[in-house]
């Protein structure tokens, strides 16, 4: 049998997350390529819904990232992406989902690594932990 | 209105071997051509280049394509390039499309031929799912502060600050240090002319100080910028002061400092063993005690653990100041120990000869077995095994200079996350592109220069500087620019008038009037956080709209072929 191959979505701002996956690949830092960016212009514009749709439709992880708390490029919108995320990953564990498949991550236009860390420790993670139960490979 | 056909234009770059080399492009070709509403999908080996953007306007043309995509590199450097490619093809821009397939794929998957294919085909379906709902936009233009703020009054600073306020445009030049010059009034003669330091910064400083449209703010610190190229609100610190104004553009000039060589070489062991700059101040000063030898030992931390990179310059500075030692006593007997000597260009490549002419010995050292200095009764010794005569060296002597690497400051660090501009991982500030905007930041509106921006030599820095405020006085010139339409728009029919989002606004740019929205479309910046705490879907972002961005989520996990 295939060996599960994870399907991860982050959501990026174009200020700093967005960068900061660029930069990984400027500096050819190396992690496997499960990961889907969807950009966006800050991380306060990710609804909640598009988190819950990635989930039904298949996802076996969601990243959330933006730029740090202080350092947002519209002033304060990324407090209300945390705000959010909190409210989100009670949901998540609620729905059985599993809250550790949604991670929230500030992260810099500078910290490459930190992304490429990101995304590898996600993939280690969600490969011990198996498909998401809403994953079609589970519901089928 | 009748739903005009969608037809799709696909571009996949090879970006010579940057994508080619990991990723199967010829595959990702045809993958793409299957993809609904495509209807032309080609590759090129550099899609930036000219013949690449040719093809783009022919295709245009001759398929009376109204979506493009290219998948190549990332957007933050080449997306305004081929949005102004589909603009002269007659295609409004917004209805372009960029697949990140090179930072974002190629460059992380370099040994993963199959992954970073298939993750290319989906990065390129989500690409076609989202341009088939793209739709054309209108910019708003927006009037630009006729002014600039210069951070850092060394040479690079004064140099740019001078510029712009000779083309018209008022500058606030800020300097932490009480007096304008910055490293360079530290330092003796410059090479390759040997001219001396002041003589050549005193009269930009007087033309800077004495200049009618610079106002100049020494022993200042930046406390706050907020806002966007041509409007920033700064706030300056001056004497616990609050001072407050208004800039269109930004300058960073905020410079660098020498690496201090702590447990190198006996540094702060020994008396006799200093750095270059300790060594200008020396000569600077007429205080050099007679050096009968003198050993400079080249690359003191640098190319190694501490710092990664070589400086440059310091090879230069070496043999000047060797060269300058042997005026004052032609007799002295000096050694350079360098692993490399970076003498680039004809006038420095003339002065490392002429230095060997003068009797200086260069001894090349390995960077496995460095020199070691030790104090031998009064005199310092420095032991040094010779790649070239395969035999270890003795060298007594009364000096020993360390070349060191100049370094990022905290200033800098703090600078960076102040305008929220990204440092490199040597810790200078990061260009936009290391080869096509090497003195712009990413963030439109903010530039850099000087070494700030890594180790250069004056000229190096003079040229980055009028280039920096070259780039800086365009938008002041042209007096207005145009803002991305992102902003967003509310279908009022739709609306509840909860006023969720106007609380959401960090721009106050939404209002409820009478249980009725408005929304000020000149103070909204596009972040699009009202639009995701709408409960109605009332709200919706130009280019990012709701249906634009789900369709993305879907694509990943329907893989729709025709």
């Amino acid at each position: 049998m295939k060996e599960f191959d994870p399907k991860i979505v982050a959501f990026c701002c174009n200020w700093c997350s967005y960068a900061g996956a660029d930069l990984a690949g400027v500096s050819r830092m190396q992690y496997p390529p499960n990961v889907r960016i969807i950009k966006v212009m800050c991380s306060g514009r990710i609804d909640p819904l598009f988190v819950l749709m990635s989930f039904l439709e298949g996802a076996d992880a969601v990243l959330v990232t933006g730029c740090h708390i202080g350092d947002c490029h519209y002033i304060d919108a990324n407090h209300k992406t945390k705000n959010r995320f909190e409210f989100l990953k009670e949901m998540i564990a609620e729905l059985g989902i599993g809250e550790e498949r949604l991670r929230l991550e500030w992260i810099s236009a500078t910290e490459g690594e930190k992304f490429a860390d990101m995304v590898k420790e996600t993939v280690e993670k969600i490969k011990k932990m198996g498909p998401s139960p809403l994953s079609p490979k589970v519901m089928q | 209105m009748e739903e005009k056909e969608i037809r799709i234009g696909v571009f996949i770059c090879h970006c010579g071997t940057n994508i080619g080399g990991s990723v199967d492009v010829p595959a990702v070709v045809e993958y793409a051509k299957h993809l609904p509403n495509v209807v032309h999908a080609e590759r090129n080996l550099y899609t930036c280049a000219d013949d690449g953007l040719t093809a783009i306007k022919n295709a245009i043309k001759q398929h009376k394509l109204n979506r493009v995509i290219v998948a190549s590199c990332t957007p933050r450097t080449h997306e305004p390039l081929f949005r102004s490619t589909c603009e002269e093809a007659g295609l409004n821009k917004y209805l372009f499309e960029f697949v990140n397939i090179r930072e974002h794929c190629s460059w992380v998957h370099m040994k993963d031929t199959e992954g970073a294919t298939e993750k290319t085909k989906e990065l390129v379906r989500m690409g076609v799912a989202r341009a088939t709902l793209l739709e054309p936009q209108e910019e708003m233009k927006i009037d630009v502060e006729q002014s600039a703020m210069v951070i850092g009054g060394g040479i690079a600073g004064i140099t740019a600050a001078k510029t712009l306020a000779n083309q018209g445009f008022d500058v606030y030049l800020v300097e932490k240090e009480a007096v304008l010059g910055g490293m360079l009034r530290n330092l003796y003669r410059l090479f390759p002319t040997g001219e001396d330091s002041l003589d050549s910064l005193q009269p930009s400083i007087a033309a800077v100080e004495g200049h009618e449209k610079i106002k100049v703010f020494s022993s200042c610190e930046l406390k706050e910028v907020k806002g966007y190229i041509g409007n920033f609100d700064v706030t300056l610190l001056r004497e616990g002061k609050e001072v407050n104004f208004k800039v269109g553009t930004i300058i960073v000039a905020t410079g660098a400092m020498e690496f201090e060589p702590k447990g190198h070489y006996g540094y702060g062991k020994y008396d006799h063993v200093i750095t270059q700059m300790q060594l200008e101040k020396l000569l600077k000063d007429g205080q050099l005690k007679k050096s009968d030898s003198v050993v400079m030992i080249q690359c003191v931390g640098a190319k190694g653990e501490e710092v990664s990179y070589c400086s440059r310059i310091c090879c230069m500075v070496a043999i000047k100041n060797a060269m300058l030692i042997k005026e004052i006593n032609p007799d002295a007997d000096i050694h350079i120990l360098h692993n490399d000597i970076q003498a680039y260009g004809a006038e420095y490549e003339e002065l490392y000869n002429k230095a060997r002419e003068m009797g200086i010995r260069f001894i090349k050292y390995t960077p496995e077995s460095p020199p070691c200095v030790t104090m031998d009764g009064e005199k310092l010794k420095v032991e040094v095994y010779n790649e070239l005569f395969g035999e270890q060296f003795m060298l007594g002597t009364d000096l020993v200079v360390l070349s060191t690497p100049l370094v990022q400051h905290q200033g800098g660090v703090e600078i960076s996350k102040l305008l929220r501009v990204p440092l490199g991982k040597d810790k200078f500030f990061f260009e936009a592109h290391v080869k096509l905007r090497p003195v712009d930041f990413a963030t439109d509106g903010i530039f850099l220069c000087g070494t700030a921006h890594g180790p250069a030599e004056v000229a190096e820095s003079v040229s980055q500087a009028l280039a920096a405020a070259s780039g800086a006085g365009i938008p002041l010139s042209r007096g207005f620019v145009q803002i991305e339409a992102i902003s967003v728009k509310v279908d009022l029919e739709a609306c509840i008038g909860c006023g969720f989002c106007v609380e959401m606004c960090p721009y106050q740019a939404l209002d409820m009037v009478d249980g009725k929205l408005e929304i000020i479309e000149a103070l909204c910046k596009g972040c699009g956080t009202c639009v995701a705490t709408c409960p109605t879907g009332a709200l919706e972002q130009r280019h990012y709209q709701n249906n634009q961005i789900i369709s993305q989520i879907k694509s990943i996990f329907h893989p729709v072929i025709e």
